[in-house]
């Protein structure tokens, strides 16, 4: 059975998520400058692991979006 | 009943005093501020995933182009001038490895020849070479790089020119490649 949260529950925890979600996008806009530069200055060691990591941060963000919707459909 | 249910979710305004003490307009039209927080951050954060997508995107984007970098090939060698076609602190510029991509040499000696491209590595202002005072120099930001290495030395930029690479063959100079660098 799907547990379901007051609307204070639900805000506290969207905000918990909006938090993570904020760190997670800063790493990434950091990896996306670190890895132009790296690319610009002719170091191509970086591109893979660094798209692999930002893919990562996404999915992580995505599935913490889906989990937000799926708290949004339960009624309290 | 409907309408009351609603009512009773409306929270208390930011003023702090009841319903009945609010101005008409907020009585007219009230506004549920703790659902109101709700949906801010709700949808801040779904803004921030499609972010979150546009820097993943980019990402690959970085990874496509270095594929077709990677695929390019050796670049062609190209004549840029005679050996003694330019005079000691003198420069000249060129165009490699394509036709808009403008390159700069410099006679530094006797025997010493360097060659950058002119595309500042801050902003990609073309830079202009000032032998007398031994730099490269960027009009657009007060960028300065050093003459011999390529090495900023002034403003913004982080990153040193691309140095073109050189070949001396029966009396000619030749740009063989692009070398991009890093500090």
């Amino acid at each position: 059975m799907r547990r379901r949260f007051t609307r204070e529950q639900k805000t506290t925890i969207i905000f918990g998520i909006l938090c993570i979600v904020l760190i997670l996008v800063m790493l990434q806009l950091w990896l996306l400058s670190a890895t132009m530069n790296a690319y610009l200055g002719g170091d191509r060691s970086v591109i893979w692991p660094a798209a692999l990591v930002s893919l990562g941060c996404f999915a992580l963000n995505a599935g913490l979006l889906r989990y937000l919707f799926a708290i949004e459909r339960t009624q309290p | 009943m409907t309408m009351q249910t609603n009512r009773e979710q409306i929270t208390t305004a930011p003023d702090g005093r009841p319903d009945s003490e609010q101005p008409r307009w907020r009585q007219d039209f009230p506004i549920d501020w703790a659902q109101d927080h709700y949906v801010a951050r709700r949808d801040f954060t779904r803004f921030l995933v499609l972010t979150s997508l546009a820097f993943m995107v980019g990402q690959f984007w970085i990874v496509f182009q270095n594929f077709f970098r990677a695929r390019r090939g050796a670049l062609p060698i190209q004549r840029i001038a005679g050996v003694d076609e330019l005079p000691i602190g003198g420069d000249l510029t060129f165009s490699y490895p394509g036709e808009h991509d403008q390159c700069v040499l410099v006679r530094l000696g006797e025997q010493s020849y360097a060659a950058f491209s002119r595309q500042c590595t801050h902003l990609s202002c073309a830079v202009v070479a000032e032998p007398d005072r031994r730099r490269f120099y960027c009009p657009c930001h007060e960028g300065a790089f050093d003459i011999a290495s390529g090495s900023p030395i002034a403003g913004p930029p982080r990153r040193p020119l691309a140095r073109i690479t050189l070949d001396f063959r029966q009396g000619a100079i030749y740009a063989t490649d692009v070398e991009l660098r890093m500090l």
